[in-house]
């Protein structure tokens, strides 16, 4: 056999033991259906509702969202390999994403991130996500985060931060 | 002195205005869109009666108004092309996926004043006879949305919204759709195909003009949040005072985002070209000019795709003398006026009215570098040209900014660059990947060559070391990595 079939598949996904959808995210899905006169179109909607709920985006939420669509599984994984914000696997409790482009990088952007990653024990010049070894972090760069005029700006989950020095990101990683 | 004018961003600042219904009928809210309602037919000299829909439309057109998302299109003229009569219905999604580096305005609207827009999008929805309509926001606005979600429910609530708004049989529903973090969306048929629940691959056009082969195969408008307030604005005060506002052919007022290394960045409303580039970065009333003791270097006038202006640079540019006749001028960077037909005219363009200002502390080559870095990371992939172009120049800039460059780089970034745009793709990122590495390394051409060269003088020398030294050199390159 050759060895790169022995490589795992990029960006495969990754099953989710006992998976269940609750009663209460199924009532939410089915009223983001209702926007829509084509089920598809809900997609994006519903894998944010899943992702909020579960924090990822597993082949057995896959499989069931693809049902739920009417649609080959297909066209729900292809989702997930292009839009950044998707998650194939578990991420950090707290996910931290600092805006890497120019006028946040004019701003510091750079030196942020490194911050972030020399505080958490994670590498700076990797490329892509990382989380910390507890689960409890994940910080990567993202792009343009639209405030620039307050650069350097991140988000924290879902919350949103502005003009962001290393006393303020340390005051950040501890509030968490 | 050049100042602000406010007219979408009114209230937005005011000290005391929050984002709710009530706040926003007490300054008014939702009054133009009572009077576009119930305005009657008009009566038309050959007897026959213009229904207050087309009214609405003619009336955005007398406007002027350009869209103010990037491309600076005529509105008035991209509704006209809507076909109206396929049958079939109208969809308006408003394009709220703000994301062109620089840009920071519709952001403002959409957390400080979300109503002004839902009450733009309704007047704008029932002017092309819509009675479904989405707000697409980007992904990483959840805040955004949330508060976009409730402004709709209060709507909703107060009749603004469903079936048979105020009593004038008029039934329209809008819904919120939050993209996942691809800029591409932004691109109005990646954004239909997203909103379809599909990768954003842009459409070829033709066929697929959204006014004719929009969403879901329907006639469909595309419009920013900006230009959605706008018409708010037209209706209330009528196209033609609106056309008095700016300068002929750039009507109206535009939210300039400000960034990079100004002392006030920020965002500032105008009237079309009343201040010119050099106004916003160092009057006091906006940028209050650059960090002391710095020089202007570059300037990015609208966004990260539009070409960069070097400091200094002059352009001859046709312009009207006193006596009404057009003559060639030398203009400075600085002195153009900051509109849509000016910028075009000096080689770049206003896009989406941000603009980043670079002092001469910025290493010219590491801000390409991080620009290209970014379009390698967006590009959706459809296309050879750009998928395979855009990573190649973000790999020659990796490797010009990280001691493995070549003198020949520069002249290798023109090549690819020039090979990407010109109909070459689908959509418009061809081109605006391409602009900014053309416009940077033709205009600063010495430092990428300098770079280049520096790199390759400081590799000849490891060669020639000792073997102890050419390990060392080695190692250092696999740690900068």
């Amino acid at each position: 056999m050759n060895a790169a079939h022995t490589e795992p598949i990029p960006n495969a996904l990754r099953p989710q033991s006992g998976f269940a959808m609750p009663s209460a995210l199924e009532a939410e899905v089915d009223e983001l259906i209702t926007h829509y006169p084509v089920k598809r179109a809900a997609s994006l909607m519903v894998l944010h509702a899943i992702q909020e709920h579960f924090g990822w985006i597993s082949q057995e939420a896959v499989e069931w969202t693809a049902k739920k669509l009417e649609v080959p599984p297909i066209n729900i994984y292809e989702l997930l390999t292009f839009y950044p914000m998707l998650r194939l696997q578990p991420m950090g409790k707290h996910q931290i994403k600092v805006c890497r482009t120019l006028s946040c990088a004019l701003g510091g952007a750079y030196e942020l991130h490194k911050h972030f990653c020399e505080r958490l024990g994670l590498d700076a010049h990797k490329h892509g996500p990382q989380t910390t070894k507890d689960g409890k972090f994940t910080v990567e760069f993202v792009e343009c985060l639209a405030s620039c005029g307050a650069a350097p700006v991140m988000m924290c989950n879902d919350a949103f931060y502005e003009g962001v020095s290393r006393q303020k990101a340390d005051e950040i990683l501890g509030g968490c | 002195m050049p100042e602000e004018y406010k007219l979408v961003l009114k209230y937005a600042d005011q000290p005391g205005y929050t984002p709710d219904i009530e706040c926003y009928l007490r300054h008014g809210g939702y009054e133009v869109l009572k009077k576009a309602l119930t305005l009657p037919p008009k009566d038309l000299p050959d007897g026959k009666k213009k229904p207050p829909q087309e009214q609405i439309r003619d009336d955005v057109k007398t406007s002027g108004l350009r869209g103010r998302g990037g491309a600076g299109f005529s509105c008035g003229l991209k509704w006209s092309f809507v076909d109206r009569k396929s049958g079939k219905p109208i969809y308006l999604i408003c394009n709220a996926d703000e994301s062109e580096p620089g840009t920071f305005k519709d952001r403002q609207i959409i957390h400080k004043d979300p109503h002004q827009l839902i009450e733009g999008m309704i007047i704008a929805c029932f002017a092309n006879d819509v009675h479904l309509a989405y707000i697409y926001i980007r992904g990483e606005m959840p805040e955004g949305a949330k508060l976009l979600n409730r402004a709709l429910d209060e709507a909703r609530a107060k009749h603004f919204l469903g079936k048979n708004i105020l009593g004038s049989d008029y039934d329209l529903e809008i819904y919120i759709h939050r993209g996942a973090g691809a800029y591409i969306c932004g691109e109005e048929t990646g954004l239909i195909e997203s909103l379809e629940g599909k990768r954003a691959y842009p459409r070829i056009k033709p066929p697929y003009f959204p006014a004719v082969l929009g969403l879901w195969m329907c006639p469909t408008i595309v419009n920013n949040v900006e230009t959605l307030c706008n018409i708010k604005h037209i209706v209330a005060i009528g196209g033609a005072e609106f056309a008095k506002l700016g300068a002929p052919n750039n009507t109206g007022t535009r939210i300039v985002s400000l960034s990079g290394h100004v002392k006030r960045p920020g965002y500032y409303e105008i009237e079309v070209g009343k201040a010119t580039v050099g106004e916003l970065i160092f009057d006091p009333n906006f940028g209050g000019g650059l960090r002391d003791g710095r020089k202007l270097k570059a300037v990015i006038p609208g966004g990260s795709s539009a070409k960069v202006f070097k400091a200094g640079e002059k352009f001859r540019l046709k312009r009207k003398g006193p006596d009404g006749k057009l003559v060639e001028q030398e203009v400075d960077m600085l002195d153009l006026p900051y509109d849509f037909d000016s910028l075009i005219a000096a080689g770049s363009m206003s896009g989406s009215s941000a603009i980043i200002v670079m002092d001469d502390s910025t290493d010219i080559v590491a801000a390409l570098a991080n620009i290209a870095e970014f379009y390698a990371h967006e590009s959706c992939g459809q296309c050879t040209p750009c998928r395979e172009g855009s990573l190649w120049m973000s790999k020659a800039l990796h490797r010009l900014t990280h001691g493995q460059g070549r003198a020949q780089d520069a002249d290798y970034l023109i090549k690819i660059a020039d090979n990407i745009p010109g109909g070459r793709t689908i959509c418009a990122f061809g081109e605006a990947c391409s602009w900014p590495v053309q416009s940077f390394v033709a205009k600063f051409k010495d430092e990428f060559v300098a770079k280049g060269a520096a790199d390759e003088a400081r590799r000849a020398k490891e060669m020639t070391a000792p073997v102890e030294q050419k390990e060392l050199a080695v190692a250092q390159v696999a740690v900068q990595h």
